[in-house]
């Protein structure tokens, strides 16, 4: 049997978007804390980007015990290219026995290449962890079939253990601005010959003003029942009183009131709000895939068949169009009352 | 150009049930399928095929059953279709199955683009195109929306968190592909025919330079520890009030009694 002595410590990379940590690493400090624990190692917060130094030192208020920094304007933009050589000569150096990825986009592109290059296994977006008792490598369940059926994986004979993480499975500590924990600054450079993709544009889709799904507490989402486009602004008030993003299903999105970056499902997006609000989602299994993981999960439909309400914590049996403005007024009405 | 598609043939996910006496999947007369991001995939090499001419390969891996879902692909655009089987490959996790796949590309030839789909509805794991990349020492864009070619390189369109990114790349390259605005064509009685007709090539582990020790089972690096149902919740709260206002105004009281907001 393999002891892996060389190889300690728990790393989390955490990912950054225009200078900014993504809500996903930090949430990820804190499984990683318990993981960590478990085996006596150290939680590292692994961090790259563009002057990028106050991200370090958010991982250190949300839990890390130790940073790895590599700035560089090279890192400025995400490319597969530079993050997978950064990551991999610092995993070289540093042989991490654990690296946790949230399972972004930019997370589930540059996973696969590190765990390919470092040929290692690498489990993919995982909604539990623990400690396997038998042996102490890491139990990574994931949802697969579409979420019918869970498996637990482990990555027993080759280091180190990666896996990419669902967003907002965890919940973030709260964070202590008064930790103290070092910064090491690794000098890894990627030369721009060797970064083989460039961006020519970015656009965001998603209203300025609006939460991306994937880091959003609370999701209100519309489907088929709303009958036509303009009946999104129902949905839209009701979101804009809670502070939530907007989700739409499939059925309406192939109808084309929404566009794609709205929707949540197996061709969609996979989220994991505190709270998810279906109206008009009969609740499809492919929507459920995207969504069943949710903590709180309330449905408006008036048909009391629906699928949805198997799932639902709350479920309300009623015209959405006549519910959804009422609730929107409710939470108004309670919100300044708090 | 020359594009390679990758295609998986899997379940139907969406047609799984599951048996609540046994807590097991229920795949009986579950019907297996192109899968769903691969047929994107493909349309999206067909399109780039008509505008600037070239071939289209679909490569499978799976047991000979597969080679019907390899038909389908020749029923709506791709000129060829090798299917690569053996036992020695049962079992393999993504390292090991990009591995295979790396290697049969490999003997196939020389590809100008490379498209898979984002990920197989069965695995949901998204690895094996980007493995498959570095395997092959090439660049990769994922999650991408539309594909197009100027003055030799690739632009891709990638889909991100809050909308899409341009991406500027060069061939060869490995490009996996999510739902896109291009829904697959049908086949035609006459393509279909045709497609039931041809003769789809077996390669085996024999026909490509490959280290056994790094396939099937025992070359993967993760295992399966175990594999269960989701646990069923327990059905929740059901809310029919008279008028909408009361229905809004119970599910307010309930979830601040909750402390949920």
């Amino acid at each position: 049997m393999n002891t892996f002595e060389d190889y300690k410590n728990l790393w989390v990379y955490i990912e950054t978007e225009d200078g900014a940590a993504k809500s996903v690493g930090l949430e990820l400090l804190n499984p990683g804390r318990m993981l960590a624990d478990a085996n006596k190692e150290k939680l590292v917060a692994v961090v790259i980007g563009q002057n990028v130094e106050e991200v370090a030192k958010k991982a250190i208020a949300y839990g890390a015990d130790e940073v790895l920094l590599i700035e560089g304007t090279e890192y400025k933009d995400y490319s597969t290219d530079a993050y997978a050589n950064a990551l991999n000569k610092l995993a070289i150096k540093y042989k991490p026995s654990v690296i946790l990825i949230g399972a972004t986009n930019n997370g589930r592109d540059v996973g696969p290449r590190l765990s390919c290059r470092l040929k290692t296994g690498l489990t993919a977006d995982c909604t539990a962890l623990a400690i396997d008792q038998e042996s102490g490598n890491v139990a990574w369940t994931r949802p697969a079939f579409g979420g019918n059926l869970m498996a637990t994986i482990l990555c027993p004979n080759t280091r180190p253990q990666i896996g990419t993480v669902r967003p907002g499975v965890f919940k973030k500590n709260e964070p202590d601005y008064n930790r103290n924990a070092e910064i090491i600054r690794e000098n890894i450079t990627t030369p721009a010959s060797d970064i083989r993709t460039t961006i020519l544009e970015v656009v965001k889709t998603v209203g300025e003003n609006a939460v991306n799904l994937e880091e959003a507490e609370i999701i209100v989402s519309g489907g088929r029942g709303l009958g036509k486009p303009e009946n999104f602004a129902i949905i839209k008030g009701l979101a804009n009183a809670l502070g939530a993003a907007v989700g739409a299903s499939r059925a309406a999105v192939d109808a084309g009131w929404i566009p794609h970056a709205h929707q949540v499902g197996q061709t969609g997006k996979t989220v994991g709000p505190k709270i998810y609000i279906a109206c008009g989602i009969s609740g499809a299994i492919q929507h459920l895939a995207g969504m069943s993981s949710s903590d709180t999960i309330i449905a408006i439909n008036k048909d009391e068949d629906a699928p949805i309400f198997d799932i639902a914590d709350y479920g309300l049996i009623g015209d959405l169009f006549e519910i959804v403005p009422a609730l929107t007024e409710e939470i108004k009405k309670y919100k300044n009352t708090k | 150009m020359d594009i390679l598609v990758c295609v998986k043939q899997v379940p139907d996910t969406t047609e799984i049930k599951i048996d609540r006496e046994t807590n097991t999947l229920i795949r009986a007369g579950v019907p297996s399928i192109v899968n769903p991001f691969d047929a994107f995939a493909l349309e999206l090499g067909v399109r780039l095929k008509e505008k600037h001419g070239g071939t289209i390969t679909i490569l499978s891996m799976g047991p000979e059953q597969a080679k019907a879902a390899l038909k389908e692909c020749l029923s709506v655009g791709a000129d060829k279709a090798v299917l690569l089987s053996d036992r020695a490959f049962g079992g393999s996790d993504t390292l090991a199955t990009s591995y295979i796949l790396s290697s049969a590309v490999k003997k196939l030839g020389k590809f100008d683009l490379i498209l898979c789909g984002k990920q197989a509805i069965d695995g949901d794991t998204a690895q094996v195109g980007p493995e498959m990349a570095e395997h092959l020492g090439l660049p990769q864009v994922t999650y991408a929306l539309d594909i197009d070619m100027k003055d030799g390189d690739v632009i891709v369109k990638r889909e991100t968190e809050t909308g899409y990114e341009m991406i500027k790349t060069k061939t060869p390259a490995v490009i996996t592909v999510v739902k896109t605005e291009f829904e697959p064509r049908y086949a035609t009685i006459k393509s279909k025919m045709a497609a039931n007709k041809a003769v789809i090539p077996t390669i085996t582990s024999a026909d490509i330079e490959i280290d056994l020790t790094r396939a099937g089972l025992k070359g993967s690096p993760t295992k399966v520890k175990k594999t269960f149902t989701p646990s069923v919740k327990n059905s929740g709260v059901k809310i029919k009030e008279a008028t909408g206002a009361e229905a809004a105004a119970k599910l307010v009281s309930l979830l601040d009694e909750a402390k949920l907001i």
